[in-house]
């Protein structure tokens, strides 16, 4: 009869004993809070003792105590098993890093044709393992920025940057891969101010949203827009595309971790679904705004404020 | 004369992957699989420029470096810090100890540390 009830299920699932469950515990407190009020008002009115009520109340006080801070251990643990989740995956993508880059240096080697020259046949399939090579790569990279934003991590060295010459150096670094896939890549640079931040997670940031934008493009007249400019205090970047845009009912979920759209996933089997999400947390560090705007069909339209620094 | 270049990496891989790529672009590599054994070459042998791996057996990477550094014989011998650890506090590390410059292992193609190297090469003999 017990197993029916829904919490029952889950503390069971979960691992935990009933008289540790926090629903169960929660049920009990509840319970005898009501039926200590009600034995207290019916002593009153039948037996007229008020002495009686108060070591009743102390008793009520302490078995409500005992569930309670139960309860607050297990949240505690839930705190202490996500953070633990956190170190995990932390500790799992660096200890994959080493292995991956044996893996990508002997791929190289072999590529390079310093074991011995290969046929255009067996260069393909060591083509398609490095692309699968650095897909690995990539994720292992994000994840660990990833953990390092749920666990507070994310350090951010803020120094004087001027954003338009960031930009500009990270958008050349894109161009043979906008080239290569036929894609119209234009860059307006209109500031020479100043913002807070860091190159290393700015620049990626600024090359997570051309880097998309590319990538989810359309298959002809594919375009892209990378515009700079002052608007404000502000500076403001934007990444316009005509691509396949995101469909309007997933957008809620844009900057949340693991998120690509259904429309992309058929199209491009790269990306980790977690640029946006560390994205959203630089540019927040920083105290900066990121957003997109997007109709599917049509275009995608990502952008984010910094603050402008004094000279 | 060749160039000498000391390869200080645990990873067997590693060492022979991009050990044979530097031979083959003429360099003469001195190849250490721990720091100690790295530290050892670079005071006898005097190399022209150190590839240095951080998380190593033995000492550390970073105490490698700051060894490097503090005596007289080696402080001037360019180091190319080559990694995987790559949180922003390590990479400060290892510059303030005194690296030349700092490379992601995982985001390095053989070619691209060779270029790496070449350049630090001529940076060192202006």
């Amino acid at each position: 009869m017990i197993e029916k009830i829904t919490f029952w299920k889950s503390c069971q699932k979960y691992g935990i004993s009933l008289w540790k469950c926090p629903t169960f515990l929660f049920i009990v407190m509840g319970a005898t809070t009501i039926s200590s009020m009600v034995g207290v008002y019916l002593l009153g009115e039948y037996y007229d003792n008020p002495e009686l009520v108060i070591p009743i109340v102390l008793v009520v006080v302490f078995v409500t105590f005992v569930p309670g801070s139960i309860i607050v251990q297990s949240f505690e643990k839930v705190a202490e098993s996500d953070l633990m989740k956190s170190e995990f995956v932390s500790i799992a993508s660096h200890q994959l890093r080493s292995p991956l880059t044996a893996l990508k240096w002997s791929l190289s080697f072999l590529l390079g044709d310093h074991a011995g020259e290969l046929g255009e046949e067996q260069k393909r399939y060591l083509y398609l393992m490095r692309k699968n090579n650095e897909q690995m790569i990539m994720l292992v990279g994000d994840l660990l920025n990833v953990s390092r934003v749920d666990r507070g991590e994310l350090v951010i060295k803020e120094k004087k940057i001027k954003i338009g010459d960031l930009v500009e150096e990270r958008i050349e670094e894109l161009r043979p891969m906008a080239e290569s896939r036929n894609v119209e890549l234009k860059l307006k640079n209109n500031t020479s101010e100043y913002v807070m931040g860091d190159e290393i997670y700015l620049g990626m940031v600024i090359n997570n949203f051309t880097d998309n934008a590319i990538k989810y493009a359309r298959d002809k007249n594919a375009k892209v827009v990378v515009h700079i400019f002052n608007k404000d205090n502000n500076v403001r970047y934007e990444v316009e595309d005509n691509g396949l845009g995101i469909p309007e009912d997933e957008q809620y979920r844009i900057f949340t971790k693991f998120f690509r759209s259904s429309n992309v996933t058929k199209h491009e089997t790269s990306g980790t679904g977690l640029g946006l999400y560390i994205a959203k947390a630089v540019v927040e560090k920083l105290g900066g705004q990121i957003g997109f705007r997007s109709k599917e069909g049509e275009g995608t339209m990502f952008w984010f404020e910094l603050p402008i620094i004094k000279k | 004369m060749a160039k000498k270049i000391l390869f200080v990496e645990d990873d067997p891989t590693l060492q022979e992957t991009l050990g044979e790529v530097l031979k083959g672009e003429g360099f003469e590599v001195l190849q250490a699989l721990d720091g100690e054994e790295g530290l050892k070459l670079a005071s006898e042998k005097n190399p022209d420029l150190i590839l240095l791996d951080l998380n190593l057996p033995k000492i550390s990477g970073f105490e490698v470096l700051g060894l490097l550094k503090g005596a007289e014989g080696t402080k001037n011998i360019p180091v190319i810090v080559l990694t995987n650890l790559e949180s922003p506090e390590d990479i400060q590390k290892a510059l303030y100890a005194g690296a030349t410059t700092y490379l992601l292992k995982a985001s390095y193609d053989l070619d691209d540390v060779l270029a790496k190297v070449k350049k630090a090469l001529q940076g060192s003999e202006m």
